[in-house]
């Protein structure tokens, strides 16, 4: 089972169960978990599927691409260490299992 | 809670981007009346954009992205009604009618009608095989044709025209692509990004016709379509055709109920119509423009959610804040992923950045020195700069942004920095 854990800037944590395939941004929406907008619909051009990926979680996932890089400039709130766009990072494909911090606002 | 703010009720027409974030800010500002939500289409609301891009991918199954989860809608306690259609609005009675004809009262509403794609009309053009793409409906049956359909036809070089194009050439069909204007996207986009994406297309192999309109479409025993032919006399062997000539904005409510119409309806700076309890939002509203010379009318997501979110933050409580963002569009096609912030005019001076020949460069458009617009093929960079850029007097000369040695990122986040 692939699983992402979304924990939200005032201490909330939501467990999500994810399909093959599917990225953290379209299981976020799926599941309302909310603080996720996705303006762009998936397409690195937005950076409102901001996420702060927990460390542990952070070595297995590709490196950021220019896109990816870029448009984290532009998120609303300042990108950290472990800041990834979550319509790039795809279940079973990057991950089996991670947990992100949602930042207050996208 | 007390009694008045009971009786409120908030009425949005359209579940498209627009209306479902007019919906969601309402209920975030603090409106605690009723929110009503009234669309004709019968799926939950989902995003338009991957439809021309994603959707079309034969290879991985039909799902359309949703605008919200399906549990979103009752715990914002926003009144999500699908398949009804809105047949007119009553203003001196305060409510609006159903095609059932339930009336639905309101004390706020808000026209979130999106557009429709403009019809074609012309010899053939009721022939089997011709379809347009705004829906998901469409996009479902466009998936259906396109597997069996081997020579397919264009009729107009705009943004969704070219990007079905570049996704059905990529799966190796005969397109061809016919465009009146001698440019494509040439409403949107400068000469010079105009002319690069021209050259894109036809070494992808795509039979770009420019200045060349479609005339007529002849058909089969069938009925179905079988060939386009040209302003210029020319015939194309046609299987599938797809329409993209731009959309109508959907006015007709508000022209019923007195409403002013000018390509859109015309609302102020913020989004409310001449009806003072009446906004109009996305795709179907004509704003003044931020420039200051006339109206405009911006079909773009980033439209839609930021025109919403201003007009519900004015019935919620009156925000007094401008309605003054810095728009932006993208597109992609053929791999190729153009991005667009601000909005240039026709007579703008542009100056490049990068080399086109390298697929990675933008254009910079000025009025005079005030920078108006950047366009960026495969230059995120430029994009995001442009976006903290944009809007400020003497942020960038024009031969700063041509000069690739320029960091315009440390410019941008300088002046970024000072607000
Ligand atoms: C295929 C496609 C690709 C696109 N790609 C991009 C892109 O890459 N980037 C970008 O920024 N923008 C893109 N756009 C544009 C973007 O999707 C629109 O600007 C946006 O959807 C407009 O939102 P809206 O809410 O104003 O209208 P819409 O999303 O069109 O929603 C209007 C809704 O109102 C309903 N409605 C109309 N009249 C009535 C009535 N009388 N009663 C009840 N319901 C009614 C309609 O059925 C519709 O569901 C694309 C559009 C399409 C069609
Ligand atoms: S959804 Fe737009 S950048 Fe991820």
């Amino acid at each position: 089972m692939i699983t992402a854990t979304f924990n939200n800037y005032i201490g909330g944590a939501e467990l999500v169960k994810m399909e093959q395939g599917v990225s953290i941004m379209k299981a976020a929406i799926l599941n309302g978990v909310g603080n996720i907008v996705g303006e762009c619909g998936g397409q690195a051009m937005c950076a409102t599927c901001h996420v702060i990926v927990r460390p542990e979680h952070r070595e297995q996932l590709p490196p950021l691409s220019e896109d990816e890089d870029e448009m984290l400039d532009c998120a609303a709130t300042a990108r950290a260490e472990g800041s990834r766009l979550g319509c790039q990072l795809k279940a079973g494909e990057h991950f089996s299992t991670i947990e992100v911090d949602l930042p207050e606002t996208q | 809670m007390n009694i008045s703010e009971h009786l409120q009720s908030a009425v949005i027409i359209g579940t498209g981007h627009s209306g479902v974030q007019a919906a969601e800010t309402l209920r975030e500002s603090g409106w605690t009346g009723r929110i009503v939500l009234l669309g004709e289409e019968q799926h939950a609301p989902y995003q338009r954009p991957p439809l021309s891009k994603d959707y079309l991918d034969l290879d991985k199954a039909a799902g359309p992205l949703p605008l919200r989860a399906p549990s979103f809608f009752e715990e914002h306690r926003i009144e999500l009604r699908l398949g009804v259609r809105v047949e007119s609005i009553d203003r001196a009675a305060r409510s609006v009618r159903l095609s059932g004809r339930e009336q639905v009262p309101f004390s706020k509403l808000v026209i979130a009608t999106g557009a429709s794609n403009r019809a074609l009309d012309i010899p053939g053009s009721a022939l089997s095989g011709i379809v347009g793409l705004k829906s998901l409906d469409d996009a479902g049956n466009l998936r259906e044709l396109l597997g069996p359909a081997w020579n397919i036809v264009v009729v107009g070089a705009g943004f969704i025209g070219l990007e079905f194009a570049s996704a059905a050439r990529a799966m190796g069909k005969n397109v061809t692509v016919l465009e009146f204007a001698d440019r494509p996207m040439s409403r949107a986009l400068s000469p010079a990004m105009g002319d690069f994406f021209a050259r894109h297309h036809v070494d992808a192999g795509i039979n770009l016709r420019l200045s060349e309109g479609i005339a007529s479409f002849l058909g089969d025993e069938d009925g179905n379509v079988a060939t386009a032919v040209s302003t210029s006399g020319s015939q194309y062997a046609a299987d599938l055709v797809v329409v993209g000539v731009g959309v109508v904005p959907n006015t007709g409510l508000a022209r019923a109920a007195g409403l002013p119409v000018d390509n859109g309806i015309v609302v102020d700076h913020d989004l409310r119509t001449e009806d003072p309890d009446i906004y109009a939002v996305g795709d179907c509203a004509s704003f003044p423009s931020p420039t200051g010379t006339g109206r405009i009318r911006l079909e773009s997501v980033q439209n839609s959610t930021d025109q919403a979110k201003h007009a519900a933050g004015q019935i919620a409580g009156g925000a007094d804040a401008r309605y003054e963002p810095v728009p932006w569009f993208w597109s992609i096609q053929g791999g190729v992923r153009l991005q667009i912030a601000g909005l240039s005019s026709p007579g703008n001076e542009t100056v490049l950045r990068g080399d086109p020949g390298s697929g990675k460069f933008s254009v910079f458009c000025f009025d005079g020195e005030v920078l108006t617009a950047v366009e960026s093929v495969n230059r995120p960079g430029d994009h995001v700069a442009a976006r903290k850029l944009l809007g400020r007097v003497l942020a960038v000369t024009p031969e700063q942004c041509g000069d690739t040695a320029f960091d315009l990122k440390s410019q941008s986040n300088a002046l970024a920095l000072t607000g």
